[in-house]
C-alpha cells in the first residue's frame, strides 16, 4: 500500500470527523444553504481539472479536463451566489423592526 | 524562485483554503453569522484557484481560461434561479460536481505517463464508478424535480434484481481492471455501465423521498471528490470531499430518521406503490368543509395559530400570500408560528427557504421536536399543502406504510384546518384520518387563492 494512501487516509478520517462535528451544529433552518455551500466548496475539484486541462497532454485528456473545469467552476460560482442570496433572506423578527 | 519553493507556496495556499472552508461551515451554525461563511468560502476557493493557475504544470492557458469563463457564464444564471427552483438546481449541481470528478478520473486513467499500479487502478475505478452513477442519478433527480420526468416512482417487476446486477457488473469490470490494468478496453464499458446504474437507481424513487435522495447524492458527490483526492494525492480535495460527503451523509441520516425509514428502504422500497388497495375503502366517511369567511372568523378568534406548510404550498407558490396572512393575523394580536417537519418539501430545509424568501422572520419557523409539545395549547393548526407529515395514522395504525414516522401532532390542536385541492389522497396514496376528525375543517381549493381569500376577509389584502 503506497505511503501517500496512508497519509491521505489520515487526512480523510480527520476531515470527516471535523465535518461531522461542525455540520451537526448547523441549524435545520439552514439545511438548504448548507447543501448549496458544501456544493460550492466541493467544487474545489476545479483545481485538479485546471491541471489536467492545462497540462495539455493528449486531446482526450484536455477535452475531459476542460469539461471538468467548466462544470466544477459553474458549481463554485453558482453555489456561492445562491447561498448568499438565500442567507440574505433569513431575517429575525427583531432585526426587521429596527 | 525554484520549483520546490513555488510548490511550497502553493501548498500553503491550499492549507489556507482548507482552514477557510472549515470556518465557512462553522459560521453556518447561526443565521446571524452565516453570510460570513459564504465570504470565508469564497476567499478560500479564490485562493486555491489562483494559486493553481501558477502551478508550472499548467503549460497551456487557453483550455483553462475558456472553460473557466464558460463555467462562470453557466454558474451565475444557475445561482440566480427563483427560490422555488432550488431543489432542482441543487440536484443539477450534484450532477455537475460528479461529472467533473468522473471526467478527471477518466482523464487520469488515459494520461498514461505513469504506468498504473493495481492499487491506483482500484482507486480510479471506484472513483469513476461513484462519479458516473452520481452524475446520471442526479440528472434524473433534477428531471423529476423540474417535472420533465414523472415524479411518481417508476417501477417494474424484478427491478431490484436488474439494478443490482447492473451495479454488480460495473464492480466486476472494476475488479477485472485491477487484476489486469492492461485491459484498457474494459474501462469505457465500466463507465457506461455505471452511468446506466445511476439512472436505474433514481427512476424508481418518488417525489416524497427526494429530500433523502438529494442528500444521498450530495454525499456521493462529496465522497467521489475525496476519492479523487486519493487518486491525485491532493489533500485539499480529500478535505473538501470529506466535508461535503459527511454533510450529505448527516443530512441523509436526518431525513431517514424523519421518515422512520432506512437507506435500503428508500433506495429499494419504491414508496407509494403498496398503497393502491388501501385507498379504495375511503370516500364514505364525512368531512366538514368551510369557506374563507368562516376560516377567517375562526382564525381571528384564536390566540395561538400554528401554520404547517408542505410541498403543496411550494407548488401553488402560496408563500407570499401566507406572509400576508401572517401579517394580517399578527396585526390583530394573534400569535402565529410555523411548524417545519424535516422532510416537508423536496429537499432538507426547503420550507424555511421559501418562507424566508417571503420575508417571514426565521425565529417564527419552529422545528418539529420543539413545537410538538405546544399543539395541545394551540387554538388553530392551519395546514397548507402538507399531508403525510400530519397523518396521525403514523402513530396508531400499524398497517400504515408510514407507521412509526415522527409527525407534527396537529390533531392535538383545538381546531385543525386543512387547505387541500380535493379529497384525493396525498402523493404516497395514504389516506389521512386527520381529515375525518370532528375538530377538522377542510378548506377545499388552491392554496394561493384560498389563503388570499382569508386575507381579504381579514382586511389585510391588497
Amino acid at each position: 500500500m503506497p505511503a501517500d494512501f496512508i497519509s491521505n487516509l489520515y487526512v480523510f478520517i480527520l476531515a470527516g470527523f471535523v465535518g461531522f462535528e461542525v455540520i451537526k451544529r448547523v441549524s435545520p433552518l439552514l439545511h438548504t444553504p448548507l447543501m448549496s455551500l458544501t456544493n460550492a466548496l466541493d467544487a474545489i475539484v476545479v483545481v485538479a481539472a485546471i491541471i489536467i486541462a492545462g497540462r495539455h497532454e493528449t486531446r482526450l485528456t484536455t477535452v475531459l479536463g476542460a469539461i471538468a473545469v467548466a462544470a466544477s467552476f459553474s458549481n463554485m460560482v453558482g453555489g456561492f451566489v445562491i447561498t448568499d442570496r438565500m442567507l440574505r433572506m433569513f431575517k429575525s423578527g427583531r432585526s426587521k423592526q429596527s | 524562485m525554484t520549483a520546490s519553493e513555488l510548490q511550497q507556496y502553493l501548498d500553503f495556499a491550499y492549507i489556507a483554503a482548507v482552514v477557510l472552508f472549515i470556518l465557512s461551515l462553522r459560521f453556518l451554525s447561526s443565521p446571524t453569522t452565516a453570510r460570513w461563511g459564504v465570504l470565508a468560502g469564497e476567499i478560500g476557493a479564490a485562493l486555491a484557484v489562483v494559486a493553481t493557475l501558477f502551478n508550472p504544470e499548467v503549460a497551456q492557458y487557453k483550455w483553462v481560461l475558456i472553460p473557466l469563463i464558460i463555467g462562470a457564464g453557466v454558474g451565475i444564471p444557475l445561482g440566480m434561479v427563483h427560490m422555488t427552483a432550488v431543489p432542482q438546481r441543487t440536484a443539477l449541481s450534484h450532477a455537475f460536481g460528479a461529472l467533473s470528478a468522473a471526467m478527471i478520473g477518466i482523464a487520469e486513467f488515459y494520461v498514461g505517463t505513469v504506468p498504473v499500479t493495481r492499487f491506483q487502478m482500484g482507486e480510479i475505478a471506484l472513483e469513476v464508478i461513484i462519479g458516473s452513477l452520481t452524475f446520471t442519478g442526479s440528472l434524473i433527480a433534477a428531471g423529476k424535480l423540474q417535472e420533465i420526468l414523472p415524479q411518481r416512482p417508476i417501477v417494474y417487476r424484478g427491478q431490484n434484481i436488474v439494478s443490482l446486477s447492473v451495479l454488480g457488473s460495473a464492480l466486476g469490470l472494476a475488479v477485472a481492471l485491477v487484476v489486469n490494468p492492461a485491459h484498457a478496453t474494459l474501462f469505457p464499458v465500466m463507465v457506461i455501465v455505471a452511468l446506466i446504474f445511476g439512472v436505474l437507481l433514481v427512476t424508481p424513487i418518488g417525489g416524497a423521498d427526494m429530500p433523502t435522495v438529494i442528500s444521498l447524492l450530495n454525499s456521493y458527490a462529496g465522497f467521489s471528490a475525496a476519492l479523487l483526492g486519493f487518486v491525485l494525492n491532493s489533500k485539499v480535495l480529500v478535505v473538501a470531499g470529506a466535508l461535503d460527503g459527511s454533510s450529505g451523509f448527516i443530512l441523509s441520516l436526518i431525513m431517514c430518521k424523519a421518515m422512520n425509514r432506512s437507506f435500503t428502504n428508500v433506495m429499494f422500497g419504491a414508496f407509494g406503490q403498496v398503497q393502491t388497495s388501501a385507498a379504495a375503502a375511503k370516500e364514505e366517511r364525512v368531512v366538514r368543509s368551510a369557506t374563507p369567511e368562516e376560516a377567517a372568523a375562526i382564525l381571528l378568534a384564536a390566540n395561538k395559530v400554528v401554520i404547517v406548510p408542505g410541498y403543496g404550498m411550494a407548488v401553488a407558490q402560496a408563500q407570499h400570500k401566507v406572509r400576508e396572512l401572517y401579517d394580517a393575523l399578527t396585526k390583530k394580536g394573534v400569535d402565529v408560528r410555523f411548524a417545519i417537519h424535516p422532510v416537508a418539501g423536496r429537499m432538507p430545509g426547503h420550507m424555511n427557504v421559501l418562507l424566508a424568501e417571503a420575508d417571514i422572520p426565521y425565529d417564527r419557523l419552529i422545528e418539529m421536536d420543539e413545537i410538538n409539545g405546544d399543539f395541545p395549547q394551540t387554538d388553530v393548526a392551519l395546514i397548507i399543502g402538507a399531508n403525510d407529515v400530519t397523518n396521525p395514522a403514523a402513530r396508531t395504525d400499524q398497517s400504515s406504510p408510514i407507521f412509526g414516522m415522527p409527525i407534527l401532532d396537529v390533531d392535538k390542536a383545538h381546531t385543525v384546518m386543512v387547505i387541500k385541492r380535493s379529497m384525493n389522497p396525498g402523493f404516497a396514496g395514504i389516506d389521512n384520518p386527520l381529515y375525518y376528525l370532528d375538530r377538522t375543517l377542510m378548506l377545499f381549493g388552491d392554496a394561493k387563492q384560498f389563503v388570499g381569500g382569508i386575507v381579504r376577509e381579514l382586511g389585510g389584502g391588497h
